[in-house]
């Protein structure tokens, strides 16, 4: 395997990989976590869907990977329709393609062992030990957690279950790779760095739909930004630097919020986040709201 | 202690007394499982045992306990016992450590079960004691059936623990699923190992989260309805998670038919393990009608 997607589809280039027109998904029929979504994800694309929590971000990439099947609406994923893709027609060769690594890694590590799990995708794939040994040793090391394969799941970290769970879709050497909140819950150090191996994941001609409501690995890891509005449709979809750049729709998507801001005893009111997370190319950032002295009982 | 930590202490010590009993066994549980998971350390020491093939270890263990429960001989159980003990001792498992694992719980559970046998099977009595109409009366063949089957269980449950002390659980698993187990079976059983630590980790969470927000008594009836919500609520979490792990198992192509990666290779000891098990266990069946 190398860091490069390996597989093809049979879809030309100018056809979407997944198409998306109309589509809602309500849980158990009443829970609405997708009111009528339009969406074009093309081939090689980086695509980062930003969303508050409850916007239907990890919703919509189970619909992407085909585990669940729209409620309403049209949804093609890889020239095939995903709502029989998600009652099984095809959804063996569907999931060989598209991998999904899940928000919450003790979901996807339920082996005795780390290698088993990296290794349960290839297995069920019918591939020769030797080929499944090659994938997984290959999957460990680019996640560099060669080291934790004979280990329990629960005896890890957050950041090497988050690795580990990374390297249990990577050995099936999807060509798109959907990533829910990778970097949710992670201390910064073990965030950045596992923001640099998805960037190298993204290398030569591998899909990846990542979503987050993390502004500051935006610009790191995408080439284009859909926003998901708190009414679970797409609010907007632009380039990262178009995106974070609008401050007026970052706060309607209850991506960021205006505070009251101390600086040496002078108080003033802003967008938080927005400042420190603009894509270096992107247009100027907005201008903080004007500096004025705190009286001595708001310093409280 | 300042006058109103006085004054609040005896309320949150009656709080956490009454729901004390829950928490400590939630807390004792997962203690257990930690300290199981703990014991793969000796797993992965590199001793005798630890070595050898899973697959010949399950097979000549099972030959010993198989033994073991068919023998009545106390001196036949005791060689089998001493056999147990020297092949923990060489595989570095500390003699303390093994013999307390196996002996505190022994005399509780299979004492408990042939204490009536003392007293009813036929044979001398060893002393007889008038309570009224009661008359107890202790019999020798009754002490020496009893002293057998502690002895026996003894021994199943040291074999059981060196078994489990000196394989990764992993590997357990593999080698029940290389014996013929059923794949389902496995996969269950290695599932529910994976995820009652997690469960009982939430429940603990859901404890230390209460008490945390608790600054007085609560009534025995508002913490019978605490506990009730709370297990339909991990029954509730549980079930999510589930199916949660079902949809990253389609995920990943499963498609009901579960397959698992085994690499061993068998390598002359793990001939002589068996071959000595084998012949320890025939020794020990065939050693009463040989003896005198």
């Amino acid at each position: 395997m190398s860091e490069e997607g390996a597989n093809t589809s049979s879809l030309n280039a100018e056809e979407p990989l997944f198409r998306l027109r109309g589509v809602r998904y309500a849980y158990q029929g009443r829970q609405t976590a997708l009111d009528g979504v339009d969406l074009d994800v093309w081939r090689g694309e980086q695509l980062v869907l930003l969303g508050a929590n409850g916007s239907g971000k990890s919703t919509l990439l189970k619909l992407l990977d085909g585990i669940l099947a729209p409620s309403a609406g049209e949804m093609h994923a890889l020239g095939r329709e995903v709502a029989a893709v998600a009652s099984g027609v095809d959804a063996f060769r569907f999931h060989r393609e598209v991998g999904l690594v899940f928000q919450d890694p003790d979901v996807q590590l339920f082996s005795a062992t780390v290698f088993d799990d990296v290794a349960f995708g290839p297995l069920q794939l019918g591939l020769a030990p030797q080929e499944v040994k090659a994938r997984c040793d290959e999957a460990l090391r680019l996640m560099g957690i060669e080291g934790l394969s004979s280990r329990a799941p629960f005896e890890l970290s957050g950041g090497e279950k988050k690795r580990a769970a990374i390297a249990s879709v990577l050995s099936l050497e999807p060509s798109v790779l959907l990533l829910d909140e990778p970097t949710a819950s992670l201390d910064p150090r073990t965030k950045w760095v596992l923001v640099d191996l998805i960037r190298r994941l993204a290398t030569a001609g591998r899909t990846i739909v990542t979503t987050t409501h993390e502004l500051d690995i935006v610009p790191v890891i995408a080439d284009r930004v859909v926003v998901l509005g708190e009414d679970r449709r797409v609010l907007a979809d632009g380039t990262p630097g178009q995106i974070l750049g609008d401050r007026d729709l970052l706060v309607r998507a209850n991506l960021i919020h205006e505070h009251l801001h101390e600086h040496a005893g002078l108080r003033h009111r802003h967008p938080h986040d927005v400042e420190h997370h603009m894509d270096p190319g992107g247009p100027p950032g907005p201008e903080v709201g004007a500096m004025e002295p705190i009286a001595p009982t708001q310093r409280e | 202690m300042s006058t109103v930590e006085a004054s609040r202490a005896p309320l949150e010590r009656d709080a956490r007394r009454s729901l004390g009993w829950v928490e400590h066994t939630l807390a004792g549980i997962s203690g257990s499982i930690e300290r199981a998971v703990f014991t793969e350390e000796h797993a992965r020491l590199p001793g005798w045992l630890q070595a050898r093939d899973p697959r010949i270890k399950l097979v000549s263990f099972l030959a010993l306990v198989l033994a073991a429960s068919l023998s009545s001989s106390l001196y036949v159980l005791v060689g089998l016992y001493a056999v147990t003990l020297a092949a923990a001792l060489s595989s570095g498992i500390p003699a303390d450590f093994f013999i307390r694992r196996v002996w505190l719980g022994i005399p509780l559970f299979a004492g408990i079960v042939v204490l009536p046998a003392i007293f009813f099977v036929p044979g001398d009595p060893l002393f007889s004691l008038s309570l009224g109409p009661v008359v107890i009366a202790p019999t020798l063949a009754g002490v020496e059936t009893a002293v057998v089957f502690v002895t026996r269980v003894a021994v199943c449950v040291s074999l059981a623990v060196l078994l489990v002390l000196t394989t990764p659980w992993a590997d357990l698993l593999k080698g029940l699923r290389s014996l013929g187990v059923p794949q389902v079976f496995v996969l269950v059983l290695s599932m529910a190992y994976r995820y009652i630590f997690l469960l009982l980790h939430t429940a603990n969470g859901l404890f230390e989260a209460r008490r945390s927000r608790l600054v007085g008594g609560t009534t025995a009836r508002e913490q019978r309805h605490w506990i009730a919500g709370s297990i339909g609520g991990l029954t509730s979490r549980s079930f999510k998670l589930s199916n949660d792990v079902y949809a990253a198992m389609l995920a990943r192509g499963f498609t009901g038919e579960m397959r698992s990666y085994i690499e061993y290779r068998l390598a002359l000891r793990d001939g002589l393990l068996f071959v000595a098990a084998i012949a320890v266990s025939a020794a020990a069946l065939l050693a009463p009608r040989l003896l005198p």
